[in-house]
This record gives C-alpha cells, sequence and structure tokens, in this order.
C-alpha cells in the first residue's frame, strides 16, 4: 500500500519510529503522529461505522470535534471505546481497532441499515415500539420495556471493558490568579502580558504541544514561545482540556498525564482532574471549522480544510491527490496553495460570485459553484457540482478528496457553562460570546477574530480587562472588531438536491440528516430543545461541535425565521468526554468514603469477629465458632446473654460532653422528658424531637457534676446531633451558658450484659463495692478505677434488658479493657456479642432503634407517650400536637408474632388485613429476629391503631418482593420481661 | 463552587461547610402556640436575590455562620458569625 506521506512536510520526529495495530493490522508511524494521522499516512480511509446506518466513515477532523473517526483503544481491562483518533497520540505497540461494525468496519452485515435508512428516521424507535394500538391496550409500558433491551444492544458505539479499571486517577487542586485556556497567539498574549504584570498564571492547552491551530501552519516553531513563557514562571498544562466553568472562577480540568505513553509507570495516575480556584478566566479555545450539508457528504475522504492543512503540515501527510475544496469564506485559500505546492490538483469551489482573491494561479477556482452530491460508497469516486443558483446536473468532476469550509463556529462552550447566551453575528455567519458580570473574557478566534494579529491585540487586551477588573490596574482598552476575512462569508449551509434520495448529513456520528430535521419540524417539534432531543442532533460525543449551526440554520429556513429567532441549545459540561474513573478519582473500593474503626477492632477480629459496616462504622456482626452460621452464632450469643453474661463494642455511639452551668436548663429543653431533677450520678433515657414534633434521636444522658454531662447518641445520628446543639446555641439560645463538645473518639465503651454481668465486673474494677446494687442501682453511672488503675466511667444501662453496664475508658485503655472484661466473662462462660445478637437482644424487648426512628415516627407513634413531659416546654412541644400527628389511624409501634410459629418474615413486609391485600396495607414490619428465649421468628414493626385494634385479628404479611405470604398476630413490643425485673436486678 | 469566607478560617470551599437554612427566622419561645411554630418552620420566601442563611463550617471551626447570598449568581456580600456576641468581637477585631 502506498504511503501518502510527503518528505520536508511535518513536525514529526521521523527518527523515531511506532509501530502500532489498527484491527489487528500492524502499522507503522512517527513520533509526533496521532493515531488519525498515522492512519492516514497508511492510506486508511474507513475508520468506524456510522449510529445508525452503519456507513463507512473517516477522519473529518484533526482535533477535538471528531465525529467520524472514533475508535476503541487497548484490550481486556484497559480497553476504552469511543476514544477520538485524531486527538489521541500514537505510541510505540498502541492497540486500536473500529467500533460499531461487524465483522469489521470495512465490510460490516450492519451497512444493510443503510438501506433500510426510510424505516430509521428520527423517532423511528419510539414510533415503533412505543405506543402502538392494539398491542399496546391494556399492557402499560410492557412493550416498550420488552423492546428496549434489543434497541440497547443494537445502539451506541463502542462498548466498554466490564472489567474494574486498573488504572489510578487522581483529584489535584490549584490556585492562580489568572487561569488561560487555549495557547493559541490571544492565549500566548495574554498569558504573557499577565505574568508581566505580575500575575500567577496558568496556562492550560489540550493538544500535546502548544501553539494552537498556528500548529498546522508549514513554517511555526513553538520552542520560542514555550521557552518565552516558562521564563515567566507560567504553568504551562498541556494534554489538559479545560472541560468546565463553574461559579467562582472555578475551572475543571482533565489532564491525560500516561494516555500517550506505551509502558506508563504504575506510580502515577492516568488521568487528573483538577479543580482550579483562579481570579479571572481568558478563554482563548479558538473556533472549530463547520461542514455543509449536501448528499453522500459522509464518504471517507471528506474532511475540513483546516484538518488537511494540520496534517499537511504538522504530520507531513498529503490526505488527496485530486482535491476539491467547498467554500463560502477566504479561509481556505492559504491551504489550497499549500496542498497543490505540495503536490496536489486542488479546485476551489466558492460560492461566492463576487469577490477577489490574490493567488499564484496554482489551483482552480470556480467562483459561484457548489458541490451537491459525492459519487462513491467506501471512498469518493466523484463529485457533482453546479451552479449555485439552480441546483442542476452539470458537472462532475474526478476526484479522491473533498474539503468543506463552511464558515468557523467560535467556541463560545465554557462561556454557555455560566449561562450566557452567545449573540448571532450576521456578518460572521456565527455566534459571538456575549459580556459577562462574571470574570471571564473572550479571547482571539473564540471572539470571532479571524487574523493572528487581531487575536494577539485580544488577547493583550483581555489581560487588561482581567487586570481592571481585579482592581490592579485602570487602563483603557480595546478589542479588535470580529471577523478579519477581505472578502465577507456567503452564509452557506446545506446544497439541496432534491432529485435524490441520498442522505445529507448534518450530525455525522448521530446519523442526523437534512431530512430528520425537517421531519422533526413536519411533526411539531421546532423548538431547539425538542429538535435536539428528538433526532438527537448535537447528543453524540462531539456535541454538535460541527453540525449545531446547520440543524438551526435548517430550522431556521423551515420556519421563516432568522437563526437567532430559532435560539442555540446550551452548551453544557464537559467541553470534550471526561472519563468516570477521572472523576471518582482515588474515591473507589476501599476509599469510596471513609472508614471508621474503634480502638478495640483489631482486638475484635483477633477473637474472630466477622466485621459489618454501619454507617461509616466497622462494627462486630457476630463471633462465629467453628463451622457456625451467621444465624448460629448470633442465637447463641443472645442465649448467653440471657443466661450469663455477653460483651459487645458499642464504641461507635455518638459521645457528647456538655458543659457549663446552664447544661441542665439545655438539656431540659432540648429532651422531651424530664431532666432538671437528674441527680449527680444519675443517667437517664431521653428523646429529642425535630421542631415538627418528629423523633430526632434517643440515647442517654449521664450527669457526671453539677454542671456536666456525658451524653451518647445513636451512632448513625452522632453528626447530626452535634450539628443541631451547636446550633441551637449559637443561633436561638446565645444566653445559655454551655459547651458542646464531640468526645467520640476519645472514649471506647463496651456493655456488659447478663445476669452475670456484676460479678464480671466485680472481677474488674479495684473496688467491687462500686458496683454493688445500692452503689450503683439502675441508671446509676460512676467513676472510677478499673485493676491496673484506669481510669472509667460506669453506667448500669440496659438496652438488652438484662442487668447491664456500660463501661467506657479513655480510647488508648480499650485493648486492656477487654482483655480484662473478657478474661473473666469466660469465667461465667461468656461469650462475645455483636451487632445482630444485639438485634435480636432489643427486638425482643421492644427497644427502638434507627430502623423505627426513620423521621416519621413521633414519640406516641412509637409507644413512648410516657417519654413526653407535660409539665415544660421543650424542643417539638408545641408540634407534636398538631393535627396529622394526632390522627387515630397513625401507625403505632407493636410486636409481631407469626401466626404458625414455624414461619420466618423479613423485615420490609407490608401488614394488611385479611381480605384486603393491596398497596401500603395497613403497617409494616421494620426489624426483624429469631428470638432465641421465646423458640420463634418475632419482628417490631408499626401497624395502624396499635395493638388495641388489632390484637384478637389475623393479619397478613405481604412481602412481594420475596414472593412470600404469612398470617401474623399483633403482639405487645415488649415480647419479653414486660416489667423489667431483669434490668433492676 | 461557592467559596465562603470564614470569619475564622478565611476563605473555604463550600465543601467544607453544610447549608443550614433560612437566617431571618425568630423562633418563637418553646411555650409559643402551634401557629406560631407552624409559620417559622414551614413557612420560607422564594427569594430571589440575595439572602440571609445560616451555614454550618462544619468541617472546620464548628461556628454558626450568616452568609448573604445571591440565589442568581451565589456572589456574596457578607460573612458573619451568627452569636451576636461573637459578632462584635468580629468587628471590634477588624
Amino acid at each position: 500500500m502506498k504511503t501518502r506521506r510527503i518528505d520536508n512536510y511535518g513536525k514529526i520526529n521521523r527518527d523515531k519510529i511506532l509501530s502500532f495495530r489498527w484491527d489487528k493490522k500492524s502499522y507503522k508511524g512517527f513520533e509526533g503522529d496521532t493515531l488519525a494521522s498515522a492512519l492516514l499516512a497508511n492510506n486508511i480511509g474507513i475508520v468506524g461505522r456510522s449510529f445508525k446506518y452503519h456507513r463507512p466513515r473517516g477522519i473529518f477532523s484533526s482535533g477535538v470535534e471528531e465525529s467520524g473517526a472514533l475508535v476503541t483503544i487497548g484490550s481486556k481491562d484497559r480497553r476504552d471505546p469511543n476514544v477520538r483518533a485524531t486527538t489521541q497520540e500514537l505510541y510505540n505497540g498502541l492497540e486500536a481497532s473500529g467500533q460499531n461494525a461487524f465483522p469489521n468496519v470495512n465490510f460490516d452485515l450492519a451497512g444493510i441499515n443503510n438501506y433500510l435508512g426510510r424505516f430509521f428516521a428520527a423517532g423511528f424507535y419510539y414510533k415503533t415500539f412505543m405506543g402502538i394500538p392494539p398491542l399496546e391496550w391494556g399492557k402499560g409500558t410492557a412493550i416498550w420495556m420488552f423492546f428496549e433491551k434489543f434497541i440497547r444492544k443494537a445502539a451506541g458505539m463502542g462498548s466498554a471493558s466490564g472489567l474494574p479499571d486498573p488504572d489510578a486517577y487522581e483529584h489535584a487542586h490549584d490556585f492562580c490568579d489568572l487561569i488561560v485556556v487555549g495557547s493559541g497567539p490571544a492565549g500566548v498574549a495574554a498569558a504573557i502580558e499577565a505574568a508581566e504584570k505580575k500575575l500567577d498564571v496558568i496556562l492550560v492547552e489540550q493538544d500535546s504541544l502548544i501553539g494552537g491551530n498556528q500548529l498546522a501552519e508549514n513554517d511555526f516553531d513553538n520552542s520560542q514561545i514555550k521557552n518565552q513563557l516558562e521564563n515567566l514562571g507560567i504553568k504551562i498544562m498541556t494534554r489538559t482540556t479545560a472541560f468546565g466553568l463553574y461559579d467562582n472562577c472555578v475551572v475543571g480540568l482533565l489532564e491525560r498525564v500516561t494516555d500517550h505513553i506505551s509502558a506508563p509507570n504504575v506510580n502515577i495516575p492516568r488521568q487528573r482532574f483538577w479543580t482550579i480556584r483562579a481570579k479571572h478566566i481568558i478563554v482563548g479555545a479558538g473556533a472549530i471549522e463547520r461542514h455543509i450539508a449536501f448528499n453522500n457528504n459522509d464518504i471517507p475522504g471528506v474532511m475540513t480544510v483546516n484538518a488537511s492543512k494540520h496534517y499537511l503540515n504538522r504530520y507531513g501527510v498529503l490526505t488527496g491527490k485530486r482535491i476539491v475544496i467547498a467554500t463560502n469564506n477566504d479561509s481556505v485559500y492559504e491551504t489550497a496553495h499549500q496542498l497543490s505546492e505540495a503536490g496536489a490538483n486542488v479546485t476551489v469551489l466558492d460560492s461566492r460570485t463576487n469577490f477577489e482573491i490574490e493567488t499564484n494561479k496554482s489551483f482552480e477556482i470556480r467562483k459561484g459553484y457548489v458541490p451537491y452530491n459525492i459519487n462513491g460508497s467506501k471512498k469518493i469516486d466523484s463529485l457533482d457540482i453546479s451552479k449555485i443558483e439552480i441546483i442542476n446536473k452539470s458537472e462532475t468532476i474526478n476526484c479522491d478528496q473533498v474539503l468543506l469550509s463552511g464558515g468557523w463556529s467560535p467556541a463560545v462552550h465554557l462561556l454557555s457553562h455560566r449561562g450566557v447566551k452567545p449573540k448571532w453575528d450576521y456578518n460572521n455567519a456565527c455566534f459571538l460570546p456575549s459580556d459577562t458580570k462574571e470574570n471571564i473574557t473572550m479571547v482571539g478566534s473564540s471572539r470571532g477574530l479571524w487574523n493572528k494579529n487581531d487575536c494577539i491585540a485580544s488577547g493583550i487586551a483581555g489581560t487588561t480587562d482581567a487586570l481592571n477588573r481585579l482592581g490592579i490596574s485602570k487602563t483603557n482598552y480595546f478589542f479588535p472588531k470580529p471577523g478579519g476575512w477581505k472578502n465577507p462569508i456567503q452564509p452557506l449551509y446545506e446544497v439541496k438536491y432534491k432529485k435524490s434520495r441520498s442522505k445529507s448529513f448534518v450530525d455525522y456520528q448521530h446519523d442526523v440528516t437534512t431530512d430528520d430535521v425537517r421531519l422533526a419540524h413536519r411533526e411539531g417539534f421546532i423548538s431547539v430543545e425538542h429538535l435536539k432531543r428528538y433526532t438527537t442532533l448535537g447528543m453524540a460525543n462531539d456535541q454538535g461541535k460541527m453540525g449545531n449551526i446547520i440543524g438551526l440554520s435548517l430550522m431556521a429556513e423551515l420556519l421563516n425565521k432568522e437563526i437567532p429567532e430559532v435560539g442555540t441549545t446550551v452548551f453544557r459540561p464537559p467541553y470534550t468526554p471526561v472519563s468516570i474513573g477521572a472523576l471518582s478519582g482515588r474515591n473507589v473500593g476501599k476509599h469510596f468514603r471513609p472508614l471508621r474503626v474503634t480502638p478495640m477492632h483489631q482486638w475484635n477480629i483477633d477473637h474472630g469477629a466477622k466485621m459489618i459496616e454501619v454507617g461509616l462504622y466497622q462494627r462486630p456482626w457476630y463471633y462465629p465458632k467453628e463451622n457456625e452460621t451467621l444465624s448460629d452464632s448470633y442465637i447463641r450469643e443472645a442465649s448467653t446473654v440471657r443466661k450469663t453474661v455477653g460483651i459487645c463494642d458499642v464504641t461507635s455511639l455518638g459521645k457528647i460532653a456538655i458543659q457549663g452551668p446552664d447544661s441542665t436548663e439545655f438539656l431540659n429543653r432540648i429532651y422531651s422528658n424530664g431532666f432538671s431533677k437528674l441527680q449527680v450520678g444519675r443517667a437517664r433515657y431521653g428523646i429529642m424531637l425535630r421542631d415538627d414534633g418528629i423523633v430526632m434521636d434517643d440515647g442517654t444522658s449521664w450527669r457526671l457534676a453539677e454542671n456536666e454531662y456525658f451524653m451518647t447518641t445513636s451512632t448513625g445520628e452522632a453528626a447530626k446531633v452535634l450539628s443541631w446543639l451547636e446550633e441551637l446555641l449559637q443561633t436561638r439560645w446565645t444566653d445559655l451558658n454551655v459547651n458542646v463538645t464531640s468526645v467520640s473518639e476519645q472514649w471506647a465503651g463496651v456493655s456488659v450484659a447478663g445476669p452475670k454481668s456484676r460479678e464480671v465486673l466485680n472481677n474488674c474494677v479495684d473496688d467491687s463495692l462500686v458496683v454493688t446494687n445500692n452503689n450503683l442501682p439502675f441508671m446509676g453511672v460512676t467513676s472510677t478505677f478499673l485493676k491496673g488503675n484506669i481510669p472509667c466511667r460506669i453506667a448500669r444501662i440496659s438496652f438488652s434488658g438484662e442487668l447491664a453496664f456500660e463501661v467506657y475508658v479513655k480510647s488508648d485503655f480499650a485493648n486492656t479493657m477487654m482483655d480484662l472484661l473478657w478474661v473473666n466473662a469466660k469465667k461465667y462462660d461468656g461469650c462475645l456479642y455483636g451487632l445482630e445478637a444485639l438485634g435480636a437482644l432489643r427486638v425482643e424487648k421492644g427497644h427502638v432503634t434507627a430502623a423505627e426512628l426513620d423521621g416519621r415516627v413521633t414519640i406516641d407513634d412509637a409507644g413512648l407517650s410516657k417519654m413526653a413531659s407535660t409539665k415544660k416546654s421543650y424542643i417539638g412541644s408545641a408540634m407534636r400536637k398538631r393535627g396529622v400527628l394526632k390522627n387515630n389511624d397513625r401507625e403505632i409501634l407493636v410486636g409481631f408474632f407469626p401466626t404458625n410459629l414455624k414461619e420466618t418474615f423479613n423485615a420490609g413486609t407490608i401488614v394488611c388485613e385479611k381480605n384486603n391485600i393491596k398497596g401500603q396495607g395497613i403497617g409494616r414490619i421494620t426489624s426483624v429476629t429469631y428470638s432465641p428465649e421465646l423458640g420463634h421468628w418475632i419482628g417490631l414493626g408499626f401497624v395502624k391503631g396499635g395493638l388495641d385494634k388489632w390484637k384478637d385479628t389475623n393479619l397478613v404479611g405481604a412481602d412481594p418482593v420475596r414472593n412470600k405470604q404469612m398470617n401474623l398476630k399483633v403482639v405487645s413490643p415488649h415480647m419479653i420481661d414486660p416489667k423489667g425485673e431483669r434490668m433492676y436486678a | 463552587m461557592i467559596r465562603i469566607n470564614c470569619p475564622y478560617c478565611g476563605e473555604r470551599d463550600h465543601s467544607e461547610f453544610s447549608y443550614g437554612g433560612d437566617a431571618t427566622i425568630n423562633y418563637p419561645s418553646l411555650d409559643a402556640s402551634e401557629k406560631e411554630w407552624t409559620q417559622a418552620i414551614f413557612f420560607r420566601k422564594n427569594i430571589k436575590g440575595f439572602q440571609f442563611e445560616t451555614w454550618h463550617h462544619s468541617n472546620g471551626c464548628r461556628m454558626w455562620l450568616v452568609v448573604e447570598r445571591s440565589t442568581v449568581t451565589h456572589e456574596i456580600k457578607s460573612v458573619k458569625p451568627c452569636h451576636p456576641d461573637l459578632q462584635k468581637v468580629v468587628e471590634n477585631n477588624k
């Protein structure tokens, strides 16, 4: 195969040959190539198949706007689909393949879709598979749901590997005075001007090289510019895309660190996701050349004019031999020169008739001519051209390449992210950026300047604008006027040729044709936003960078309006795709969120604990012996607690120190029950309500001294409760003299529960008298010492319903405490118990936790009316009595037994009346367990009207998720020892 | 991204803070009527423009702050401690 590479052109390093594979065949390229330039050099024309019609597609561009050359890079777990070949740098050993084709892009069986084209027009799937009576009658969306699976399979381009991503990604942050996006002449001028004025500047460039579109010039050398920028201390970030602008001058960057390296160092991330906080943003993002819609304008060999200039001057690739350039503006003539100088036979079709242009006459110019049809299927054979006035079969030119330039669209995307709508410029046939009050300035061709000198002047003006806005200077400045071509552009978006049924593409990648736009119009989807969603115009990887304006102009014509009246769709981040890996950064796997462990975490594991996550905490779940299953283990643990004694790590409970002269008054206001008479050395269970009268959390508060309390909260609500207390003290009750401090991490806590718990503690404390029933009665608190002179706090609190104690020591003593307690518990055949057994014990006892207190429950619903003081006002006391919370049919806490005691049920079961099993029923089961004490399954939950209403009725538990149903009876939530005799023992 | 100039810690990212709510509510006394509490809890103005709102520097100094922020542009005009005594201290230290 003949190479298209030519001598004496390009900035590639011809001494460094790279080999790569395309569709399983080996090829060669050079250092400095992109995959696209290497494919073109190797004369590979077809690189992909289109989305719907599976038409062969080639390389359309040389940059991020590419909508044809989307390929898959890499293999196995490093397979990366939908990569633009035009921006993928070549490296040795790169593996790439075409996608959306079977068996390959040269011969694709689904190419038949091209001939079924009229069935695949816009809205095809919706029309065909949704709402077709009578198929759809009475079936809801079932038909759509059925077909959707197949449609999803047929749609899409490349496919992801489906394997875990082996690469690392990083999040990084930086600050600067000025960030400049784009290193073309405008961006570089702005950056230099700013650095000379002592601003701290970051210059961002998505390409591997700085220079912007100057890289397409044959005599451009960026080394001098690079030195100058570096000497001024400007931070240059290449291979980095500014993908989005956010509030307060925050810029999101994606830095591709190793995507161009064949064997990257495993210690550096593949990509970095940067959050830059700047004081001012200058955007010199350039402009993007548009194509023109006409029949078969997608045949491989069609390209933008600027792209072919890039391939010639940057990569030394002459993309065609017999080239036709179709244009409506002046920008193509330099390229035409250079292509003919390089040896191509060039013809320029210019849709304009009256204009003057200086040329060396090395190529022909056909004034007033336009292309209207390409002949060929996998490559261009010839081009039909016509006078613009009447499109008529007149002339055919033999050629192998058609270059298009329908004008240039300034890259206003980043400004659009800030909600600034661009304005249409009739003279230049493009959208220009509008001014904004935010510290963002657009420079260069992204504000519609087509000449290099104007771009440089705009860069300097942009920095002056920035300095003025930052209050550093007060200098007058002006921006050059948009435009800069000698002859005005003539709007040309589509060449219509009616006598043909060929397709004329607006959006290449999504196969949106001019007929699709007209169909959308006929069917009433005339708003830009509807047009976009109905036809998927501009919704492909390139986000309409090339085709959007053409679609708009067609709709404007159909509506008999001007383009600005039709509007433009809002561009949203990201400017170019951002990998999900980069978004998640290091927050994956175990680093997905913080992990909290208790100080005796290792001790628990060493003693056989299986752990479970509770919020952020790792807590012991159960301690299996030998071959025990979870249920064997927790049943044994719970039975042991009821029989002798068990030890459980409860450190994860929130712990708050409350200090100050008004502490008692404070607690009295936040808890629903009275705290004013709590004596020093006693603890009390308390319930906190929210302002609206719903239960927020429960816990205990221990009075350690006259003005000092130790509060415990539930594990999950600890942070919320602390914030709430701080809010009250800092915003509402600013006269109260109270300090609240989180001491959750400072104390390690353990529950010692069971009839033998006192004996165990007797052996562990220095002075065994402190834990006698007299000295430490139920809800008593003492500060004392464990053996070995370890200071500790002990409270006689029971969650299990047994005689029980909570013991707290400073976190550093956690393991010592566990050793001490465990040695002594073993003497009484005690056990270590985990969360599962803890749950079983508390369900038996009817104690509520987060499963019940879910933010919808009142104190009365939870059966805790006695906890609501009538002698004082407190947070929520007014609102808990409001209408809806007083309804008779509120769901009230009850216990559940299966009618057939051999049956089981699950939490989440819906409770229904026997002959009315539907909807949300009359209640729900929130917690279930096997009760070792009762010998069958039991549950806690809620039912409308509570125990009194249903105690003698047979109810049904419906569990549609697990396809289960069982008969239930409602019982008191206090399923064992209702009088609490064991706790007081 | 919103940047909040905490009077204690300096300018920080909003990710360090938790949003509270309307800072202009005068909560009634605990023994006030259900009607007064309903008004204080459930009725909010939907302001277009600057509003006073509370933010908690929950991953910082743990102070509750009154932030005057535009709901349209996120521009922040002022940041003060909620507690009136602390407001005075900050004011005097300026």
